[in-house]
C-alpha cells in the first residue's frame, strides 16, 4: 500500500493548478515528481499531506483516504516542505525533541532510523537551527520527518539551494531510507536527480507527462542528438536556431543539444553551415539523450 | 498532557531567547505604567493668566492678588487694553483674562453688584470648564471677604442665610489622580501585551512556515492551542502581579479588596482577550496585519472603557456599545475592588459577563481555527 492519486485536480479561482492527476506510488519506491518551478508539485504535496483539499478526485496513503482518513495519514506519513520550516530559535536538539514530542514518541525509540544523518549533524546538537548552513539544515529537517518512523515520506525540493555535495550525500540517504521499507515521494526541479529515482513522473503546468522509469524514458526518446560546441555560445546558438533543418536547440552546459528534423542527417553539412556563420573550433558529437532532453521534448 | 506540557516550555524558551521581545513585554510596560500614571491627570495646573485691570484701586489689586495666591494660576500679565490681551490669547501666550471694569471698587460699595468680563480659552473644552470653576470659587471667596469688609454694624439684623455645601468624597477622599489612574492603567498594560502577544504569536508559526509542519503531524487542535496561549496567560498575570507591587509602593495606591477576587477575576479576563488573540491571528497571515488589527481593537477599546472619559456621559448608542468592551468590565473591577473594596457579589455582574464572553471567544476562535487551508 504506497500512494494512490486518482484525477485529482484543483484550481486556485481562475488558475488550474492540477488537471487530472492520476498515478501510483508503490510501496518502498522511490517515486519522483519532476517538472519546472509552477509546474503544480506543492500544491499536488499539500493535498497528500492533507493540508489542502482537492477540488475533485481521490487520493489515498498507504490505504488512508486523504479526506476521510487524514488523522491516520498525519500518523504515518513525514513531510518536509520546501522552505526550511523549523524552529530558528530552538537547538537542533530542541527541533528534533520538539517533534518527537508531539508524535507521542522520544528520539531514543527511533533512533537507529535517523542515527546515520543525525550523527552528521550532532556536533552542532546546541547550535540554534537558524544558524546551521542550509545542507545541515535539510539534514536536522529530514530527521525531524522521520523522528516519528513513517511509513511515507514527502520531500517537496528537499535538495533546492543546496551545494551539489550535500545534494548527492541527501540522495545517497533516500536510498538508504528506502531499504527500511519507507515509500518516498520525492520532487524536485533538478533532471540529474531523476535518474536517482526508481520511477518519476513528469509533470508540467498541472498534468502528467509521462510516467515511467527514468531508464524508459530516455530509451524512448526517438532523436539523435548532438553535442555542438562552437567559439561563440550566443552566435551558436543563434545560428543553429536559425539553420532551416532544425528541430529542437537547448543550451546543455557547455555544449548545446542539437537534434535535426531529417533521419538522414550529416553532421558535416552542419559543420559547413555554421562555418560559413563565421564560427571557428566548431566540433559536432553524437551523444546520449537524458532525462532533460525527454522532458523538453514531451514540453515542446 | 506531556504534549502540551512541551509546547509551553517550548514557547516560553522562544520568549526568553527573543532579545528584542523580553524588554518591551516587562520593561517597557511598567514604563508606561510609572509614566503615565504621573501624567495622565485631569487637575488643571498652571494656567496662565492676566488681567485688564480698568479700575487700578484697591479692590481690584486684592481681587488679582487672590488668584496670585492660588496654586492653578500662574499670574503673568496686566494688559492695557482688552484687544491686546485677545491677540495675547490667539497666540496661545493666556489662557485666561479676567477684564476688571472701571469703576470696580465705588460700584461694588454703592450697588454692592458688578460685572467682571471673564475670558477662558476653551480649545480644550474640559480644561476649559475646570478653569471656570477654580476662577468662580475664587470670586465667590473674594466677594465674601468684601462684604465681610463692608458690612456696618446695622446690617447685622439682617444677615442673609448662607447655604453652603461640604462635599465628602468617598472612596478617594483627597481626590487623588494617581489613586484613580492607576488601577485603570493596569488594565491597559495587561490586555495591550496580552492581546498584541497571542495575536502576533500563532500568526508568526505561518510566517516563518512551522505552523504547516505542525499541521501534517498528529496534534490535536486543542493541545496546540493551549500549549500556544498558556504562557501568554501566566504572562499577563505576571504583569497584574508586578504592576501590584509598583502601585503599591511607588503610587501607594489602597487596596482595600480582596486580592485574589482580583487574580480570580483577572484570570477569566486574559482569556478574553487571549481568545481574541486567536481569533485575529486566524485572519491574518503576516504579524504586521495582526499587530495593526489588534492596535485598532485596543484603541477603541479603551477610549470607550471609561478609563478616560466616563460612560455616563457617553451618547446612548455607544453606551449600549460599551457592553461588548471586556476593558470596561476589568477597568470597573478594579477600581471597585481596590478602591472601594468590593466583594465577590458586588462584582458578580461583572464577573459573569466576563465569563460568558470568554466562553463566546473561545468557541469562536478555536471554531475557526483550521488546519487544513
Amino acid at each position: 500500500m504506497g500512494i494512490l492519486v486518482s484525477n485529482i485536480s484543483k484550481s486556485y479561482k481562475e488558475v488550474k493548478a492540477l488537471h487530472n492527476i492520476s498515478f501510483e506510488v508503490k510501496p518502498k519506491e522511490l517515486f519522483g515528481l519532476i517538472g519546472p518551478d509552477g509546474a503544480g508539485k506543492t500544491t499536488l504535496f499539500r493535498i497528500l499531506t492533507t493540508l489542502l483539499i482537492a477540488n475533485e478526485g481521490k487520493a489515498t496513503i498507504t490505504g488512508f483516504d486523504v479526506l476521510n482518513n487524514f488523522k491516520d495519514i498525519r500518523k504515518h506519513v513525514g513531510y518536509m516542505p520546501g522552505r526550511f520550516s523549523l524552529y530558528q530559535d530552538l537547538t537542533v536538539e530542541e527541533n528534533l525533541k520538539f517533534f518527537a514530542t508531539i508524535f507521542g514518541t522520544t528520539i531514543e525509540e527511533n533512533y537507529e532510523l535517523i542515527e546515520d544523518i543525525y550523527v552528521q549533524i550532532e556536533p552542532f546538537k546546541n547550535r540554534r537551527a537558524g544558524k546551521l548552513s542550509g545542507g545541515m539544515k535539510q539534514k536536522l529537517a529530514l530527521c525531524c520527518a522521520l523522528i516519528h518512523k513513517p511509513k511515507v515520506l514527502f520531500l517537496d525540493e528537499p535538495t533546492t539551494g543546496v551545494d551539489p555535495v550535500s545534494r548527492k550525500e541527501f540522495w545517497d540517504m533516500l536510498k538508504r531510507l528506502q531499504q527500511k521499507n519507507i515509500t518516498i515521494l520525492v520532487s524536485t526541479p533538478y533532471m540529474d536527480e531523476a535518474a536517482l529515482c526508481d520511477r518519476i513522473a513528469l509533470i508540467q503546468n498541472g498534468e502528467i507527462l509521462q510516467i515511467d522509469t527514468p531508464e524508459n524514458i530516455v530509451k524512448q526518446y526517438s532523436k539523435v542528438i548532438y553535442d555542438v560546441s562552437a567559439n561563440n555560445m550566443y552566435q551558436l546558438i543563434n545560428s543553429l536556431k536559425a539553420y532551416q533543418h532544425q528541430h529542437s536547440v537547448y543550451p546543455f552546459g557547455e555544449f548545446v543539444h542539437y537534434t535535426d528534423t531529417r533521419s538522414d542527417f550529416n553532421p558535416k553539412e552542419l559543420k559547413t553551415y555554421l562555418e560559413e556563420q563565421k564560427l571557428s573550433n566548431i566540433s559536432i558529437e553524437r551523444t546520449q539523450a537524458t532525462i532533460e532532453d525527454s522532458f523538453m521534448e514531451m514540453a515542446k | 498532557m506531556k504534549i502540551i506540557f512541551y509546547i509551553i516550555q517550548k514557547e516560553f524558551k522562544q520568549i526568553f531567547r527573543n532579545k528584542g521581545m523580553l524588554p518591551i513585554i516587562f520593561v517597557l510596560p511598567l514604563l508606561q505604567l510609572v509614566i503615565l500614571s504621573n501624567a495622565a491627570t485631569f487637575e488643571v495646573k498652571n494656567i496662565k493668566f492676566a488681567y485688564i485691570d480698568n479700575d487700578q484701586s484697591t479692590s481690584s489689586r486684592a481681587l488679582i492678588e487672590k488668584f496670585e495666591a492660588s496654586t492653578y494660576f500662574n499670574v503673568q500679565t496686566s494688559f492695557p487694553s482688552e484687544v491686546l490681551a485677545s491677540s495675547a490669547m490667539l497666540k496661545g501666550e493666556v489662557d485666561v483674562v479676567i477684564d476688571i471694569p472701571l469703576y470696580f471698587e465705588r460700584d461694588l460699595q454703592k450697588d454692592k453688584k458688578v460685572n467682571l468680563g471673564i475670558t477662558i480659552n476653551a480649545i480644550d473644552g474640559a480644561a476649559a470648564g475646570v478653569e471656570n470653576v477654580y476662577i468662580t470659587q475664587i470670586i465667590r471667596s473674594f466677594s465674601k471677604q468684601i462684604k465681610m469688609d463692608l458690612k456696618q454694624k446695622s446690617d447685622s439684623q439682617i444677615q442673609p442665610v448662607n447655604i453652603e455645601t461640604i462635599p465628602l468624597f468617598w472612596y478617594n477622599e483627597t481626590l487623588n489622580y494617581k489613586t484613580f489612574m492607576v488601577p485603570g492603567i493596569l488594565v491597559l498594560l495587561v490586555t495591550m501585551i496580552t492581546l498584541f502577544l497571542s495575536g502576533m504569536n500563532i500568526v508568526r508559526e505561518k510566517e516563518i512556515g512551522t505552523l504547516e509542519q505542525i499541521n501534517v503531524t498528529p496534534i490535536k487542535k486543542s493541545q496546540f492551542i493551549i500549549g500556544k496561549l498558556f504562557p501568554f496567560w501566566i504572562i499577563g498575570m505576571g504583569l497584574l502581579t508586578i504592576g501590584l507591587i509598583l502601585a503599591r509602593l511607588i503610587f501607594n495606591v489602597p487596596m482595600l479588596g480582596n486580592l485574589v477576587l482580583m487574580y480570580a477575576y483577572t484570570s477569566v479576563y486574559i482569556l478574553v482577550i487571549l481568545g481574541m488573540g486567536l481569533f485575529i491571528s486566524n485572519f491574518t497571515d503576516t504579524q504586521q496585519q495582526a499587530m495593526f488589527i489588534a492596535w485598532f481593537f485596543t484603541v477603541i477599546f479603551i477610549l470607550m472603557s471609561g478609563l478616560f472619559t466616563p460612560i455616563e456621559s457617553m451618547p446612548e448608542w455607544a453606551q449600549i456599545l460599551t457592553e461588548f468592551n471586556p476593558i470596561k468590565y476589568f477597568v470597573e473591577v478594579m477600581r471597585m475592588v481596590m478602591l472601594k473594596g468590593s466583594g465577590f457579589i458586588d462584582i458578580l455582574p461583572q464577573f459573569i459577563k466576563t465569563l460568558i464572553y470568554a466562553v463566546i471567544m473561545n468557541i469562536l476562535a478555536v471554531w475557526r481555527y483550521r488546519k487544513t487551508t
